[in-house]
């Protein structure tokens, strides 16, 4: 799009979000917020050499909270028509009517609100400039990188290039406006593996960027995704046994999530969450140190403002072991009596929910390979299957596959095998952390070992 | 304000079947041989009570079409959420720019689908008073706190929607449909001096509000998550290692959507990805397994009277008597892989690109009683409640949770166990099934499937089933643990 194309569009959606707010307080709000989301998309996959699919499309759409005193309803709609609009502001008019007054629920302090300035870097316009044939051969560059690695890759789900941006208006009633863009685009490839004897196996790599710049080259994506592949054939099961497990970053991210989980504010205040009650108390190994930090410029998790206009900040969740803050919105952080920490996360319904900006663990001194070299005999995860995690108790019981180590080296392929233990003693045996952090999205951990899981096999 | 379902695009937008024929030829403008349009208009509502207050409330409109063109094994895609006739045709060619070859004219006139009537709602709930459903949450939250002291936290959701669709194709299909459903779901958490457990149950189905002011009350949700939470209280840590384990009957149906179900839906098939891949004719489950895909069950929540190509869904046989019959397909497999189209086309929204999907999934009744299956365990797991679970199609294995589960010890259900995770391979998990009961039972109507991340609603169902070996992972070791005390 032209740049005074974009600037045009820009004040009008601004203009429009203003005048929602102004019109739901002439309405009778006490309070009122709105957000305006627009974005493009274009995905192709390439499936072995032909292309598959081509997606795209563009869309935008339209929310609205209001509140009466303690009271509040939203509603959204993707119909701009000055009719639709009028129903989406009626509605919410109506609908705060049967909601009950609740004490916390209200928008941030206007002295909360504000803006980080400075470019952020999380727009570039050259994620588009690639003409059709050169986003094909994007997908098509990695599938091949994939087929042409190993003889044994014999099948393929594909390799794909996808773009996005998306554009983001945020008024509120306290005089609050805010806008920013962002930019994205991936490249993936997905290989099928196959043994002698026919049994197939599928794996994956990626690589994700706010510009084309950073993207690594299709031949890098594609030829780690065959090697993933390949080297799952063969997986056999082992014995239920008592090991140190060693997590690959993928798998390690998911296990970080868990904390991210347990630190919102709202399993928090309910009590829903294993780290309830724990502020300033033991939860994790003492190198253990996770930072929240939403200011990160080019961050996949970075914003200038969140979902309801306080600025986004860094902030310690666990340091050196001890957990230092939770992650909040302001109804959380009103219901816990804290201050907001910036994390609220605004989707187009309902109340605002809870979200990281760049959320990571902080790496150790070591390669991840002296990890491996220093275990006798256990196992490394590279991926997870299923969701058995229980946040209130902290069970924790995922289907898994990966390589066993023995000897300090990995031997061979495993799967069809749990990995078992509580989320409470899990981040307290935490024994090393490697070196190897680097963001893929908004979270990020570098490869981890946990002494004391139970996997189970035969 | 309640608005008319019929004809739902005709009166509402103006929309004429002149209009669909002109944006089918613009979506042939470069050739491709079959091209498609999916109107979508969906409504929801959503409400949450938690701490005893209704805390939030939404409601919201999403309006789009999506075009789609197919030119061999290629297909192009793209939407608008603006109908307007100028916005339709740019999308249109831009998802003809799949093809490249003179233009093709799309068949002239639409072939009307009977119609069916799976979900014959008078007034959908999305239309029905607020004030009703803010009363059936606010039960929920009541009856889940009388139950017991222990339940200290309780939040309750009602949310419903009703999607009114129009397909119309180049090859001559047409289809209407409105689309209600609706859900309940209660969550909470018992507390006592020294643990803290939660449950959580729901239902519903493509059903009206009246409902859950009949058949399933919210009185009936809240006990049900009540007890799950306050059971939990007291619950053991799980076995861990390969064991007997039976499958209550319900919402266990789970392992077969996962074990077996998207093996057997035929993109994967098609591509030759899928651990099933060749398989048809083959043994792949003991003979006592009869397993089925049918989206014409009247209320169900994974039925539709057509799917999301304009295709009459139908009753699928996947597997009989242990023997594989057919995979799930939609236009695009049936015409590459030569097989007819089962009427499994769905997609989340307007946009996305359809694809095979599982409707209401489940095993047939076996002749079992249940108690026998039980007694005949002697160290194993009885599983009744599951959380959710995943499938890795190309090497087949699966996992799903369990919920709600007990140890089996000599022939009888005993201790309750912490959720376990319990593993298995696909194409040989059914070989194992040794016993089936004959008490089949369909869930509630709360399943939603995700599949390259589209979600759609789905059911599952299973009768009580005992299979010989599978991996439970627990935290208790066999030889140390709780299990064997």
């Amino acid at each position: 799009m032209p740049e005074a194309a974009e600037v045009q569009i820009t004040s009008e959606l601004k203009e429009l979000a203003q005048d929602m707010v102004r019109r739901a307080l002439s309405g009778g709000a006490s309070e009122a917020e709105c957000v305006v989301r627009e974005g493009d998309e274009f995905s192709t996959l390439v499936r072995l050499g032909q292309v598959e699919t081509l997606k795209e499309a563009g869309s935008r759409a339209i929310g609205v909270r209001v509140f009466f005193g303690n009271r509040s309803a939203s509603t959204h709609s993707s119909d701009f028509s000055e009719e639709g609009l009028k129903r989406m502001l009626d509605s919410a008019l109506e609908l705060a009517r049967i909601t009950s007054e609740d004490p916390c629920a209200g928008l941030p302090q206007a002295s909360e609100l504000g803006s980080i300035s400075g470019d952020l870097d999380l727009y570039s316009p050259d994620v588009y400039s690639l003409s059709g044939t050169e986003r094909i051969n994007y997908a098509r560059r990695a599938e091949k990188a994939a087929l042409d690695c190993d003889p044994r890759i014999k099948n393929s789900e594909g390799g794909s290039f996808d773009a996005a941006t998306g554009h983001r208006i945020l008024a509120n009633s306290h005089g609050f406006l805010g806008e920013y863009r962002r930019s994205y685009c991936s490249v993936a490839a997905v290989p099928i593996a196959q043994d002698e004897r026919g049994a197939m196996q599928r794996d994956y790599w990626f690589s994700v960027a706010r510009t084309l710049g950073r993207l690594d080259s299709p031949e890098t994506v594609g030829t780690i995704a065959a090697r993933r592949a390949v080297r799952r054939l063969g997986a056999r099961k082992v014995k239920t046994a008592h090991v140190p497990v060693i997590f690959d970053p993928l798998v390690s991210t998911s296990i970080l999530e868990h904390v991210l989980e347990g630190v919102n504010g709202d399993s928090v205040y309910r009590g829903a969450s294993f780290l309830a009650g724990k502020l300033g108390q033991q939860v994790a190994a003492s190198q253990v140190t996770i930072i929240d930090d939403g200011t990160m410029p080019g961050g996949f998790g970075t914003s200038p403002f969140d979902g309801e206009g306080v600025p986004t900040r860094r902030t310690t969740v666990i340091e050196n072991g001890v957990l230092s803050s939770y992650l909040l919105n302001s109804y959380t952080a009103r219901k816990l009596g804290l201050r907001t920490t910036g994390n609220a996360s605004r989707g187009l319904a309902g109340t605002p929910g809870i979200g990281p900006g760049n959320y990571f663990l902080q790496p150790g001194a070591r390669r991840p390979e002296q990890l491996i070299a220093d275990t006798k005999e256990g196992l490394y995860v590279t991926e997870f299957l299923g969701m058995g995690v229980n946040l209130v108790t902290g069970d924790y019981s995922r289907g898994a596959s990966g390589l066993w180590i023995s000897g300090g080296q990995l031997s061979y392929p495993v799967e069809e095998i749990t990995v078992a233990g509580n989320l409470k003693q899990m981040f307290l045996n935490i024994s090393e952390i490697a070196n190897d952090l680097e963001f893929r999205g908004a979270v990020a951990a570098p490869t981890i070992r946990i002494d004391g899981l139970l996997v189970a096999g035969e | 304000m309640t608005i008319s379902h019929e004809r739902f695009f005709f009166q509402h937008y103006g929309l004429q079947d002149g209009d669909l024929e002109r944006y089918l030829g613009a979506a042939l403008s470069a050739g491709g041989e079959y091209a498609d349009l999916y109107f979508e208009y969906l409504s929801s509502t959503a409400l949450t009570v938690d701490e005893s207050l209704v805390k939030s409330a939404s409601q919201g409109i999403s309006v789009g079409c999506g075009i789609r063109v197919i030119s061999g094994e290629r297909t192009g895609y793209a939407y608008t959420d603006d109908l307007a006739p100028n916005r339709i045709l740019h999308a249109a060619r831009t998802a003809a720019l799949i093809a490249s070859g003179p233009a093709r004219t799309p068949r002239a006139g639409f072939e009307r689908n009977p119609a069916r009537s799976l979900y014959p709602v008078t007034l959908p709930s999305v239309d029905a008073e607020i004030t009703a459903k803010v009363e059936l949450i606010m039960r929920a939250d009541r009856a889940a706190r009388a139950y017991d002291a222990s339940i200290k936290e309780v939040r309750a959701n009602y949310a419903d929607e009703l999607r009114n669709i129009l397909v119309a194709a180049s090859d001559g299909t047409f289809a209407e449909d409105s689309q209600p459903l609706a859900r309940l779901n209660v969550s909470c958490i018992a507390r006592n001096q020294t643990n803290s457990a939660r449950g959580s149950a729901g239902g519903g189905g493509r059903v009206a509000l009246d409902f859950f002011f009949g058949q399933k009350t919210p009185e009936y949700f809240a006990r049900e998550a009540a007890r799950q939470a306050v059971l939990q209280l007291d619950a053991r840590d799980a076995p861990a290692g390969e064991m007997e384990v039976v499958l209550g009957p319900g919402w266990p149906g789970v392992l077969l959507h996962e074990a077996v179900g998207h093996g057997l839906e035929a993109d994967f098939n098609r591509k030759q990805t899928s651990a099933f891949a060749g398989l048809i004719g083959k043994k792949v489950a003991s003979e006592k397994c009869t397993v089925v895909d049918n989206g014409t069950m009247p209320w169900r929540r994974g039925s539709l009277n057509v799917d999301d190509e304009g295709h009459s869904t139908q009753e699928t046989v996947l597997i009989e008597k242990g023997v594989l019959k057919g995979y799930l397909s939609d236009k695009l497999s049936a015409r590459l892989m030569k097989i007819a189209d089962t009427g499994n086309g769905r997609r989340e929204s307007y946009e996305h690109i359809p694809m095979p999907r599982m409707t209401n999934t489940y095993m047939l009744a076996g002749e079992e009683d249940p108690e026998d299956i039980i007694r005949s365990v002697k160290r194993g797991i009885y599983a009744v409640n599951f959380g959710g679970g995943q499938v890795d199609i190309t090497n087949g294995k699966f996992v799903f949770s369990a919920s709600e589960a007990y140890l089996i010890e000599n022939g009888h259900v005993t201790a309750p166990i912490r959720g376990a995770t319990l593993i298995g391979n696909g194409p040989d998990a059914l070989t194992r099934v040794s016993m089936v009961g004959n008490d089949l039972r369909l869930d509630e109507g709360i399943g939603t499937c995700g599949k390259d991340g589209q979600a759609v609603p789905v059911g599952v169902g299973m009768p009580t089933t005992k299979l010989d070996r599978l991996t439970v992972g627990g935290t208790a070791r066999r030889d140390t643990g709780a299990f064997m005390q």
